[in-house]
């Protein structure tokens, strides 16, 4: 690939913004699976698995599925975080096959947190 | 407004009102509060309703045993009552925000900025959130001169543990002019409890490659170095994604940028051995010779990886780099203490309620870290200390829990900042144990070049194995501080200099847990095997045979309202009953 000049890194700071904040990425929903060394150890692998074969199942087009590491609070994990256009993410933790296959259903496809899993809502702030 | 509509009267709104009246006419606040009848609200299935104005909060469900509490919190306290609140079954506001829960309220996140925000193997992410804009700005438009004083009125201080001026070493390493220079990131993170290094490779490796570009460009070196664990296989392998597309980008390699800056960045996995977080061991390691300090000088700067000048920094010193050259040096030093600029990450383990890898500003207290953001000590336990720094570090007890982390305060604390570790320890914690286990792990990971490392903590070991078995005399302990003082003095290197420390601090803050196992041959914590009985006290038990239950080896005799009897042909000495038991009652 050629070299990238500040232009290129605006444009590709600009492509994945818009990809990523899920607005004209074509997509609805945004789960993100934290996948540190703490989280894979407490099971993140699995939940991986089963986000993509119910989203395989259910031949779901609109939902993201994204991977990233520690989300800070080790003795909780496995984590996730699920973000739908326009509104505040939301951590949950504690999570298992079971759990996560609910968080699909409820809250990417329909829109409804699950209470019961989640952990808090918005973005921890940055400086 | 009390909704009496039949479906409320039914469930018991008017009860609830003549309730409502008598509490507001006791509290005072009939003047205040005007007391309404409705008629039905119509949302009977939540009755008995209470609509509150004028903000119009909606309670439901609400019995006359829940008005007092209601009362004093809404409207003598003037916060509405949660708990009562109705709430649609889908809205999130049961669910809290992320900055009004304390483990995420009191951080500061700047070398963590994108954890959990970005996929650390997409660099297209990393650059979404201003990722190599740092390495452009510097590139275009900074004079190496220019970087460095930036990094120097910042304050940054090194990571690593020791806290020295980055900036500082950054100059001295751009004053020697012999070619080729190195830049290395010592990611080898030994002490145990720690995970700050391995999480910010994982979670942000770009960070780091920036932040060692940077360094490259103001020191004049052109090849670095990270130097991380074969331990941590996952931040390996995305140190070595991000670096490939690092490359393809052209970010990393030849003519950076088209600046005429070249930058290369290699990984070298290194074999566990704990000194070989010391610098000039490390250098040795990445030279494929055996990992042992050396005495300095000449500092690394002048003379490190193949004699050449050499910047050494740790992970999260490199991963803060970025931010300040973005945001500048003031933005950095708008935090943290005078000696101490911006936010420092740790690895909070142990004996708290949260476990996970947390930043706050410098200056943050013992206590906020563990009672906020640790949410307390775990099942219900009590706080006896927090060991910070590692094996170089020191347990600090409750009354200074008020201690502010920074660089200068631990050290007049008689402990060290350390990479990070905070392993928080609770009242079954034993503090002599607590040294042995230390002690330990530095007599293991000595490399054995300089003499009183080598035998001088060794003999601190069998002093504090003896005393552990119920064998020591009071003479010991002053042994021990004198020893102590003297391997700190006569040590070559850093790890020499602060192994003694877990002994000198618990015999600082504890000195009575050692005269116990002393005098009285007794662990107070009941840790020591040797100095345990294992006799259940007939006054203390409250007969509830969870110790029984705990038992592994069947050697406890219990029946309901009967007191426990241990077995002691049986017992294996395991101490699965003391730790079951919630009254101490063995001894």
């Amino acid at each position: 690939m050629t070299k990238l000049t500040i232009e290129d890194l605006k444009r590709i700071k600009e492509e994945v913004r818009s990809s990523t904040l899920l607005r004209e990425g074509g997509f609805r929903a945004k789960i993100t699976i934290h996948m540190g060394t703490c989280g894979i150890a407490a099971g993140a692998r699995k939940l991986m698995s089963a986000v993509l074969k119910e989203i395989e199942e259910r031949k779901t087009q609109d939902v993201m599925v994204t991977t990233s590491g520690c989300a800070g609070l080790c003795s909780r994990e496995p984590m996730a975080t699920v973000e739908i256009q326009g509104k505040p993410p939301v951590k949950y933790c504690d999570l298992n096959e079971e759990k996560i296959k609910e968080i699909f259903l409820h809250h990417a496809i329909q829109g409804e947190i699950v209470e019961a899993y989640a952990l808090a809502r918005g973005s921890e702030t940055t400086y | 407004m009390v909704c009496a509509g039949t479906g409320c009267v039914a469930c018991g709104s008017l009860q609830l009102r003549e309730r409502l009246a008598a509490e507001l006419e006791k509290r005072g606040l009939c003047d205040e509060v005007q007391l309404v009848i409705t008629g039905c609200n119509g949302f009977c299935a939540e009755g008995p309703i209470v609509v509150v104005y004028p903000e119009g909060i909606f309670y439901k469900k609400l019995t006359p045993e829940d008005v007092p509490f209601l009362v004093e919190e809404h409207f003598l306290k003037g916060r509405p009552v949660e708990k009562f609140l109705y709430t649609v079954p889908s809205a999130k506001e049961k669910v809290p925000l992320m900055k009004d829960i304390p483990f995420f309220q009191h951080q500061v996140l700047r070398a963590l900025r994108n954890r959990g925000l970005i996929d650390a193997e997409n660099i297209n992410e990393y650059i979404a959130r201003d990722g190599y804009s740092a390495l452009h700005k510097v590139l275009s438009s900074m004079k190496p001169e220019e970087v460095i004083e930036e990094v120097k009125l910042s304050g940054l201080r090194g990571r690593g543990g020791a806290g020295f001026p980055t900036g500082k070493k950054w100059e001295e390493g751009r004053r020697y002019t012999s070619f080729p220079k190195y830049v290395i990131c010592n990611g080898d993170e030994g002490d145990p409890g720690a995970f700050m290094d391995r999480s910010v490779l994982e979670a942000d490796p770009h960070a780091v490659l920036e932040g060692m570009a940077i360094c490259g460009y103001a020191t004049d070196s052109h090849q670095g170095y990270v130097y991380v664990r074969a331990e941590y296989p996952l931040a390996i392998q995305r140190l070595n994604i991000a670096i490939e597309q690092a490359k393809s980008y052209g970010l990393l390699g030849k003519d950076i940028f088209g600046s005429g800056f070249d930058f290369e960045i290699g990984i070298y996995p290194g074999a566990g051995a704990f000194v070989c977080g010391e610098s000039t061991a490390l250098m040795y390691s990445l030279e494929g010779k055996r990992g042992m300090p050396r005495i300095k000088p000449p500092r690394s700067t002048e003379a490190g990886l193949w004699g050449q000048p050499t910047v050494l920094n740790n992970v999260e010193t490199f991963a803060n780099v970025p931010s300040i050259l973005l945001n500048g040096s003031s933005w950095f030093a708008s935090m943290g203490t005078s000696g101490s600029k911006g936010t420092k990450v740790f690895a909070l383990t142990g004996a708290v309620q949260n476990v996970g890898l947390i930043e706050v500003p410098m200056g943050t207290t013992l206590r906020k870290i563990v009672f906020d953001i640790g949410g307390g000590i775990s099942d219900k336990r009590e706080y006896k200390a927090v060991q910070i720094g590692g094996p170089s570090g020191a347990c600090l007890p409750a009354f200074l829990l008020d201690t502010e982390v920074d660089f200068d305060s631990l050290d007049d604390a008689g402990a060290m900042m350390g990479s990070g570790g905070l392993v928080v320890m609770n009242d079954l914690t034993c503090m002599v144990d607590t040294a042995r286990f230390f002690t330990d792990f530095s007599v293991d990971e000595s490399c054995g070049k300089c003499v009183p490392c080598r035998i001088g903590m060794k003999v601190m070991l069998n002093i504090l194995h003896r005393i552990i078995r119920g064998e020591g005399t009071i003479e010991d302990i002053d042994h021990l501080k004198q020893l102590g003082k003297h391997i700190k003095e006569s040590s070559h290197c850093g790890l020499g200099k602060s192994a003694p420390n877990p002994v000198l601090s618990t015999i600082r803050y504890f000195r009575e847990e050692y005269e116990a196992h002393i005098i009285d041959k007794r662990c107070p914590s009941l840790v020591c095997v040797d100095l345990i009985k294992f006799q259940v006290v007939p006054e203390k038990c409250k007969m509830c045979g969870l110790c029984k239950k705990a038992c592994p080896s069947e050697a406890i005799a219990w029946e309901k309202k009967t007191t426990a009897v241990i077995d002691l042909e049986k017992c294996i000495r395991c101490r699965s009953c003391i730790q079951a038991c919630k009254f101490w009652a063995i001894e």
